[in-house]
């Protein structure tokens, strides 16, 4: 079946394209519902959001590609990313990498074989204040310890999927 | 405004402490919201750009370069649209203060945007938000909305002439649209690859046009300006830093977070009296003064006032005034692998020097932190660092390149050893 926007992301997709002087300026913002719309951004949903922008796809490719939050390849449910930059490093933040490999049975860049969770190792998130940091669906969660992962994955298992108030995942290392 | 706030949390900034906001715009209002840009709308702009050039708001994007100079740049006979941008991709490793504005306080970056906006004659501003703050995105597009609720965005802003729409637009994961003109490229659609200059943004910037991009804290400072007079704002800072700062603080201190003062805080101030401290009372072992890419400072820069000439005096670069402090037993190599690998991650590809220069870097850091460099391998680094120096585009290849050469000679023994006893002594690698 053909990649679609439903009716309700439509109506975003108008209220985007609205705001700016020209269409190509709408190709983030729209790359980024996309995006959450349909898990990942295959080439057929790059196709989808040239399609609709009337851009040439090889544009779309460009952007699509540059950008590290789009993300080019499914991930789990649960996007667990851990902020591996200087200032998480300096407090703990390869101590918590390991701890959450071990505990999901993967390593940075796998999903779970249930598909429920992924891994990823990020660059610097801005929260350095809060070290070390964690995202996972957009959601900061911050002065993380192994305890504070541990009780953060178990709520997830449980947690119904998430919402549409997340994005994408931020910059892969 | 007083000379120095009780509470260092707290100021004319930072409004609020952690875990609390400041959301509502009607409380805004009754508390004084958006006097300061009726103050400023009742101006003719030429005089408000000379109030803010007398205030010397320098910015506070990591650069330092006046506002109210750079405002003046623009072209007066050129008929196309004039765009304001506020920079709010925040990606600096260490950095951590326009989040503040974005998820706990937007209504004085708002009003900011608006007054900065009328001085320049921009009838649209883009904020450009990096991706990952997915909140802060959400919180600005309500601010917007409740903003324009309240008559002051829209066609007739506070019943003026004038008329504003703020736009938030995000960003996708891409350090190097923190770059002025990589952030315009992302803006219109492209991947965000910086520009030459000349022409200078405020000549041809978004789409060509006059553009104007100031950071996040710059614009909480013009509100400042207005409200105070540029006089009291000055009398917060020093003659040619004006204004109050947010001062960062992160790694091994007891309390990490962000503190306001006035321009020229001293190191030891920031880190003993605002911070506790470090952990375990452990001694300093490096000091980054303002995020990831300024030069490595040691314990005895402590009394160095942190403002834009008094750490350029001693080597180093205010940038965002986002101090990260190291202390013994951390080992020097690991953490600049951690910078270099960042910067390596980041570079988009454009100029040679970087493209493959900071690939360069991270390698023989890796190298020599794993213990297979060859003795010589400081020199190789420092030469490489130094071809990347002034030969690109933007200054991506700068700042990969300072760290590298500030660690190299701040810690060269530590580098030495790692290459002598072939691995880390610390243990960290």
């Amino acid at each position: 079946m053909a990649l679609a926007f439903t009716p309700e992301v439509d109506r975003e997709f108008d209220r985007i394209v609205r705001r700016y002087p020209n269409r190509r300026a709408a190709l983030i913002p729209t790359l980024i519902l996309a995006d959450r719309e349909f898990g990942y951004l295959s080439r057929e949903a790059m196709d989808y959001v040239a399609k609709r922008l009337e851009l040439p796809a090889a544009w779309v490719l460009s952007t699509a590609t540059f950008y590290t939050m789009l993300r080019k390849r499914p991930t789990g449910k649960h996007h667990v990313q851990v902020c591996v930059n200087v200032a998480c490093y300096l407090k703990g933040a390869d101590q918590l990498g390991d701890h959450l490999k071990k505990r999901l049975g993967i390593g940075f860049g796998e999903v779970t074989p249930d598909g429920l969770f992924s891994l990823e190792g990020v660059q610097c998130l801005a929260a350095c204040g809060t070290a070390p940091v964690l995202q996972v669906n957009g959601a900061y969660h911050e002065d993380m310890t192994p305890e504070k992962a541990d009780a953060l994955i178990q709520s997830l298992r449980t947690a119904p999927a998430p919402g549409g108030a997340t994005s994408g995942p931020g910059g892969a290392v | 405004m007083s000379a120095t706030p009780a509470n260092p949390a707290r100021g004319h900034l930072l409004r609020c402490g952690p875990g609390e906001s400041l959301l509502d715009v009607a409380k805004y209002q009754a508390t004084g919201g958006f006097q300061a840009l009726r103050k400023a709308l009742a101006m003719p702009p030429a005089a408000l750009i000379d109030e803010v050039k007398k205030a010397t708001i320098r910015g506070r994007g990591g650069a330092g370069f006046p506002a109210g100079t750079k405002w003046s740049f623009l072209p007066k006979d050129n008929p196309k649209p004039r765009y304001l941008v506020i920079n709010a991709d925040e990606g600096e490793p260490g950095t951590f203060k326009d989040r503040y504005f974005l998820e706990q306080d937007p209504f004085p970056l708002l009003e900011g945007i608006a007054i900065s906006a009328y001085a320049i004659g921009a009838h649209t501003a883009y904020l450009y938000v990096r991706g990952e703050f997915v909140r802060g995105i959400k919180v600005l597009e309500d601010a917007v909305e409740a903003m324009r609720k309240a008559g002051a965005l829209g066609r007739s802003v506070l019943g003026s002439p004038f008329s504003l729409e703020i736009i938030v637009h995000p960003g996708a994961g891409a350090y190097i649209c923190g770059e002025e003109s990589a952030l315009l490229e992302s803006i219109e659609g492209k991947p965000g690859r910086p520009r030459n200059r000349p022409p200078f943004p405020a000549v041809a910037g978004l789409w060509a046009c006059p553009t104007i991009i100031n950071n996040v804290e710059t614009m909480a400072c013009v509100r400042l300006v207005l409200m105070h007079g540029a006089d009291a704002f000055l009398a917060m800072g020093l003659p040619k830093d004006g204004g109050p700062k947010i001062y960062g603080l992160s790694g091994h201190v007891k309390r990490p977070g962000l503190y306001e003062a006035p321009l020229g805080l001293s190191l030891r101030t920031l880190i003993y009296d605002f911070g506790g401290g470090t952990i375990d009372d452990r001694p300093i072992k490096g000091i980054i003064p303002g995020g990831s890419s300024t030069p490595v400072l040691g314990p005895d820069a402590l009394d160095v006032a942190m403002d834009f000439e008094s750490i350029k005096a001693v080597g180093s670069m205010l940038g965002t005034a986002a101090a990260t402090i190291f202390t013994e037993g951390t080992c020097p190599v690991a953490v600049l692998l951690r910078i270099s690998r960042f910067y390596a991650h980041e570079s988009c590809g454009q100029c040679t020097p970087c493209r493959d220069g900071t690939g360069w870097l991270e390698r023989i850091v890796e190298s020599i932190e794993h213990g297979t460099a060859r003795p010589g391998d400081c020199d190789v680094l420092l030469a490489a660092a130094n071809q990347i120096m002034g030969n690109t585009i933007c200054a991506l290849g700068d700042a990969a390149a300072l760290p590298v050469i500030s660690f190299v000679n701040r810690f060269r023994d530590d580098f030495e050893a790692h290459i002598a006893g072939r691995g880390c002594p610390y243990g960290a690698a």
